[in-house]
């Protein structure tokens, strides 16, 4: 290993280190001090997170299979700022459900790891092993309420449709290197540049890698085990994945068309296209039906999806590709403090046993606790994507990106659906402030840090959004040769 | 010498084989051996195509999905012991509380 090497994937390393010994560190912690290990997984991803804010630049590491360029930077940022909420979120609300264990914050950083490797992948032999380093904690993560009957089935759910998926992934890479004869994002380019790549057998390979993508960032029609999941996994669990794997996916997803695939633009601009329109729809149609607040954020979180996918179906032109990138990636940043501040607050009404998780249970919460519902209204205008939230901002970016790749049609159907998914977000806000009721919420100081830093961000962003937008602008993909 | 599509109509075979059974059989266990048998199609097409470019790339990537393999499976028992112990039934058709 090269020093580069070592400086490409330096947060990843450091982050690794760190959750071996936080595992050991655990052993030796008394079951009533298990919150230590929070403390100390926060501060390794802090530490983490300065390292890489303090040693950016740009790396090409271990003969080009990874890379750490201006991309890269900036989600290796966005993922350990969702490692750091995703740990605040879980500090009391584990002890709250009594399955409060060390491993758990360890799983976490493992799986942020993986997610951090997925945005520095330019080998699709990486991408398979960080898709896997991603997904694996979590599916254990999903069912850390055990024995809860109903975090066991979302983790076997999880866990069945998760490899199912990797299945797709696997078969994808493997016809792209018989199409190609290598697995380097480099070579495919070269390979498709020079036409001896076969047509055929590099579109059905990319085809399935994008199947197997779309089950990891809930696309329709790969969505089915996202309300489930998200609904039975402890919700601590759901914050970090809602917005920690749906990022990572994202992230390969770019990475891999945008560099690799170019030039199959033309055949899968059409099925991106389907997508995102399903993806939107069907999103936000299902999400009016849903009673339960976390099917219903899990519905919403699938429509997210679909907006940021709205921005990315004209990756084949060159004019296009950059504002799109940059479009999703505010988007993520925007899905991400938003997201993270309305589980938030479902967590701090969640009781024992999954009680006071229906949409019904809100009644009141204005008037009882009128700072709460205040967040938990600008959480949802933020979903919605009306002012003054970072929501509005990152949709307009979206919408402009979709304009520019011509896609007149597709930004009409994402605006209908904001339009409609207003109805469902409203509801929630209305529950809270026009129905009578007794809530009760937990006081955690972590938590209510979390819902106040969400909330800040959310403001704040939306009316100073430049010096975020220039750095994602900035986080450029490397050129692959 | 056996021709290389040979090797990659069985690996579809068996990958097809696999993606049904994970879709039609009820059964954890079964739809997890399926979930194994689409990852070996794939196993099958690489090392397949390693022997066509004469490279060592394909049979590398085939060492490295079996070890994540392997993980995988260490995951998935573990979650499917646990939930027999609770429901006695490792049915995907019982596991039906979760409802919207």
């Amino acid at each position: 290993m090269t020093q580069t090497d070592f400086f490409t994937l330096l947060p990843a390393i450091l982050l690794t280190l760190w959750a071996c010994a936080l595992l050991l560190v655990d052993v030796f912690t008394p079951g009533a001090h298990k919150g230590r290990t929070a403390f100390l997984a926060a501060l390794g991803l802090a530490f983490t997170l300065g390292v890489t804010f303090l040693q950016p630049g740009e790396y090409t590491g271990f003969n080009g299979m990874v890379v750490r360029d201006g991309f890269a930077n900036f989600l290796i940022s966005l993922f350990l700022l969702t490692g750091l909420l995703g740990v605040a979120v879980a500090y009391g609300y584990l002890r709250r459900m009594g399955i409060e264990r060390g491993e758990y914050y360890s799983l976490m950083l493992f799986s942020i790891v993986g997610m951090m490797l997925m945005a520095q992948a330019t080998d699709l032999l990486v991408i398979f092993i960080a898709l896997e380093l991603l997904s694996i904690p979590l599916y254990v993560l999903a069912a850390f309420a055990y024995p809860n009957t109903a975090s066991e089935e979302a983790g076997l759910k999880y866990f069945l449709l998760g490899a199912f998926s990797t299945g797709f992934v696997v078969y994808g890479i493997a016809l792209t290197f018989g199409a190609t004869g290598a697995t380097s994002i480099a070579a495919i380019v070269a390979a498709t540049a020079a036409g001896v790549a076969n047509k055929a057998l590099l579109l059905s390979g990319a085809a399935l890698i994008l199947v197997g993508l779309g089950f990891k960032t809930a696309l329709v029609p790969f969505h089915m085990w996202t309300p489930d999941v998200y609904q039975g996994a402890p919700t601590s669990v759901t914050a970090f994945m809602a917005a920690g794997a749906k990022a990572a996916g994202f992230a390969a997803l770019i990475r891999v068309f945008s560099s690799a695939f170019p030039a199959l633009a033309a055949d899968l601009t059409p099925i991106l296209w389907a997508l995102a329109a399903l993806t939107m729809i069907l999103g936000n149609l299902v999400a009016i039906a849903q009673s339960d607040i976390k099917r219903m954020l899990a519905y919403s979180s699938i429509a997210q999806a679909g907006y940021i996918l709205m921005a990315f179906v004209a990756f084949g032109s060159d004019l296009a590709r950059p504002v799109a990138i940059s479009a999703a990636l505010f988007y993520l940043v925007a899905y991400t403090v938003s997201s993270f501040g309305a589980w938030g607050v479902v967590i701090s009404l969640e009781k024992e046993q999954g009680k006071d998780l229906q949409i019904a249970d809100y009644a009141g919460l204005g008037k009882k606790f009128p700072w709460l519902a205040a967040a938990m209204t600008l959480f949802m205008l933020s979903f919605t994507g009306l002012p003054p939230t970072i929501g509005l901002i990152g949709k307009l970016y979206l919408f402009r990106a979709a304009l520019q790749g011509g896609l007149y049609w597709l930004a009409i159907i994402g605006v209908v659906t904001s339009l409609i998914s207003a109805f469902y977000y409203l509801r929630v806000v209305l529950t809270m402030y026009m129905k009578d009721g007794q809530p009760d919420v937990a006081r955690e100081t972590w938590l209510t840090a979390t819902i106040v830093f969400s909330a800040l961000a959310t403001v704040i962003i939306s009316l100073f959004p430049a010096p975020l937008f220039d750095w994602a602008s900035r986080a450029l993909l490397m050129v692959m040769k | 010498m056996i021709p290389v599509s040979y090797y990659l109509a069985l690996s579809a075979i068996l990958f097809t084989t696999g993606m049904f059974g994970v879709l039609i059989r009820r059964n954890a266990l079964v739809v997890f051996m399926s979930i194994e048998l689409m990852l070996n199609a794939a196993n099958l097409s690489l090392v397949a195509f390693s022997r066509l470019y004469q490279t060592f790339h394909g049979q590398i990537f085939v060492f490295f999905i079996m070890a994540v393999a392997a993980a995988e499976v260490a995951v998935g028992l573990a979650l499917i012991v646990t939930i027999f112990r609770s429901k006695q039934s490792i049915d995907l058709d019982q596991m039906n509380s979760l409802k919207g």
